[in-house]
C-alpha cells in the first residue's frame, strides 16, 4: 500500500502530459511584482491533479492517495488548545487581504472567511460558494469536533479533495493563532456566530 | 448632459458609499446615464490615437490590419482573439495594436509595455483609450472569434486549461469562483463563465468605464487583476496566457452582441 501511493504521486510527477505545456505558458506568461514571484504558477500534485477542466474525473485511487497524505501532514496545535479569542476571529473573517501583489507584505494575512460563507447572521455581505456556518457552535466542543474543524481549516483536502477551500493552515496562510481565533469564533458558544439575532 | 451627470454623481456617491449590490439600483444608475457614459470622452480620445502620427517612423495607425484588412476599424474588435500571419501566433486587441505600434511607428517593445494601463484615479492609457474606440467600432456586432486555424483552436485549449488551473498559496483557479451558477463573493454575483451566458455577458461588456476607478478598463485588465486576485503573479499584457483566456471566453461568447464599453461599478 505504502509503495502503491508512492508510485501514484510518482507518475503525477514524472509523466506529465498536456499539464506540463500549460505550465511553461504559465511561466511565460507573468512576472515576478512586489514579491510575488513567478514560481507561484508551479503546481503541487495536489493542484495538479484538482486543475481538470470542467469537473472531470480524476483517478480515484490517486484521490485517495492525495487526501491520506493531507491528512497524514495535519499539524495540530503545539500546546493541545484548539481555541483562540473569537473577537480576533472576526477580524479575520471579515479580512480579504494577503498574499496579493496589491497587499502590504508585512500586514497579517487574513481568511477571508466571509467571501465565501454565511457566518454572523447579522452581516449581510456573506458569499455563497461554501455552505453557511452559522449556529457552527451547535457542534459542541468534543474531541471530534475540534479535530475535524482544525483539520478543515489546516487542508480541506484531507475531507474533501479538490475542494474549493483554501489551505489556509498546510500553505501557511493563517499562523497557528489566527487558526485557534478563528476556531473560537467559530466555536464559542458566545460568539455572534452562535447568537441568533433575536438575543 | 451635464444635469444628468450631477444627478448621476449624486446616485454613485449613494451606490459607492455603501456595500449594498443592489444591481437594480445600479441597473437605474446605468439607465439614467444613457449615452452619457464618462466612457465617450475616452472613446473620442481613442480615436485621436489612432490618426495620431507617432514613432521614429512618425506614421499613425491607420494602417494597422485588425484583420479585416489594413486601416479597416468597424467590426474588427468583434473579431478578436485571432491568428495573425505577420506575427505569427494569436493576439488578442492589445497584443495587434502593440505590433502595430512597433511595426508601423516603429516604437520599441519597452515603450509600448512600458504602463499599459492606468493605475486607479490616474488618465487613462494610450492603450486603454485605442481599445475603447475600437469596441465601440464593434458595438452591437456580434462576437466572432477566429476558430479557422490550427493555433486558433489550439489557444481556445490552452485556454480552457488555463481557466482551470489552480495554483499560488490559495490554490485558485479561474473556475474557483467562476465555475458555478449563482454563487457570490461577500454580495458580488459572479458569472459562470463556463457556460454560453455567462461568457457572453461577461465578454460583451468589456471594455468598461469602472466608476469606482474613474477609468476604462479593457478585458486584458480583466485578466491580470483576476490573477492578482488569485494571488498569482502579474499577467503580461498580450502574453500567451492572457490571449488563450479571452479565447477561450470569446469562444464561448461567440453570437452574442457587444456592448461595450459599458459601465461597471
Amino acid at each position: 500500500m505504502q509503495r502503491c501511493s508512492f508510485l501514484g504521486l510518482l507518475s503525477l510527477l514524472v509523466f506529465p502530459t498536456f499539464a506540463d505545456d500549460v505550465h511553461t505558458v504559465m511561466r511565460d506568461s507573468v512576472i515576478d511584482i512586489n514579491g510575488v514571484t513567478v514560481s507561484r504558477v508551479d503546481r503541487d500534485p495536489l493542484q495538479t491533479f484538482c486543475s481538470k477542466p470542467r469537473a472531470e474525473a480524476g483517478d480515484q485511487a490517486v484521490a485517495a492517495e492525495l487526501r491520506a497524505a493531507a491528512m497524514a501532514a495535519v499539524v495540530m496545535p503545539a500546546d493541545g488548545a484548539f481555541l483562540g479569542g473569537w473577537q480576533s476571529g472576526a477580524e479575520i473573517a471579515n479580512n480579504g487581504r494577503g498574499l496579493q501583489y496589491s497587499d502590504d507584505p508585512n500586514a497579517p494575512n487574513g481568511g477571508n472567511c466571509y467571501a465565501c460563507h454565511q457566518l454572523d447572521p447579522r452581516e449581510v455581505a456573506y458569499g455563497t460558494v461554501g455552505p453557511s456556518l452559522t449556529g457552527y457552535g451547535a457542534r459542541g466542543q468534543s474531541d471530534v469536533v475540534l479535530q475535524y474543524t482544525w483539520t478543515k481549516l489546516w487542508n480541506t483536502h484531507a475531507y474533501n479533495v479538490c475542494s474549493h477551500m483554501p489551505r489556509f493552515g498546510a500553505q501557511g496562510i493563517l499562523t497557528e493563532q489566527q487558526l485557534k481565533d478563528v476556531m473560537a469564533y467559530l466555536l464559542d458558544p458566545a460568539s455572534p456566530v452562535n447568537t441568533p439575532i433575536s438575543d | 448632459m451635464q444635469r444628468h451627470l450631477i444627478a448621476a454623481a449624486t446616485l454613485l456617491a449613494a451606490l459607492t458609499g455603501t456595500a449594498s449590490a443592489d444591481d437594480g439600483m445600479f441597473d437605474e444608475y446605468r439607465e439614467m446615464m444613457g449615452d452619457d457614459s464618462p466612457a465617450v470622452f475616452v472613446i473620442d480620445e481613442g480615436e485621436e490615437y489612432w490618426y495620431e502620427v507617432q514613432g521614429p517612423k512618425a506614421a499613425s495607425l491607420e494602417a494597422c490590419d485588425l484583420g479585416l484588412g489594413p486601416g479597416v476599424v468597424e467590426g474588427a474588435y468583434a473579431g478578436f482573439p485571432r491568428f495573425f500571419e505577420d506575427g505569427g501566433r494569436v493576439m488578442d486587441i492589445e497584443a495587434r495594436l502593440q505590433h502595430c505600434m512597433i511595426e508601423l511607428q516603429g516604437r520599441s517593445a519597452e515603450e509600448v509595455n512600458r504602463k499599459p494601463y492606468s493605475l486607479r484615479g490616474d488618465m487613462g492609457t494610450e492603450m486603454e483609450a485605442l481599445v475603447a474606440w475600437l469596441a465601440d467600432q464593434s458595438a452591437g456586432m456580434v462576437v466572432n472569434p477566429g476558430q479557422s486555424t490550427p493555433e486558433e483552436q489550439a489557444s481556445y485549449a490552452l485556454g480552457e486549461q488555463i481557466f482551470f488551473y489552480r495554483a499560488g498559496p490559495h490554490d485558485f483557479s479561474c473556475a474557483t469562483c467562476h465555475g458555478q451558477n449563482d454563487v457570490r463573493i461577500r454580495l458580488q454575483a459572479l458569472s459562470n463563465l463556463t457556460t454560453h451566458e455567462g461568457a457572453a455577458e461577461a465578454y460583451t461588456s468589456w471594455p468598461a468605464y469602472r466608476i469606482s476607478q474613474s477609468v476604462v478598463r479593457t478585458m486584458g485588465w480583466r485578466m491580470r487583476d483576476c490573477m492578482r486576485q488569485q494571488r498569482l503573479p502579474e499577467l503580461i499584457m498580450g502574453s500567451e496566457a492572457s490571449v488563450a483566456l479571452q479565447m477561450f471566453l470569446a469562444v464561448q461568447a461567440t453570437g452574442a452582441e457587444m456592448a461595450a464599453p459599458g459601465l461597471k461599478r
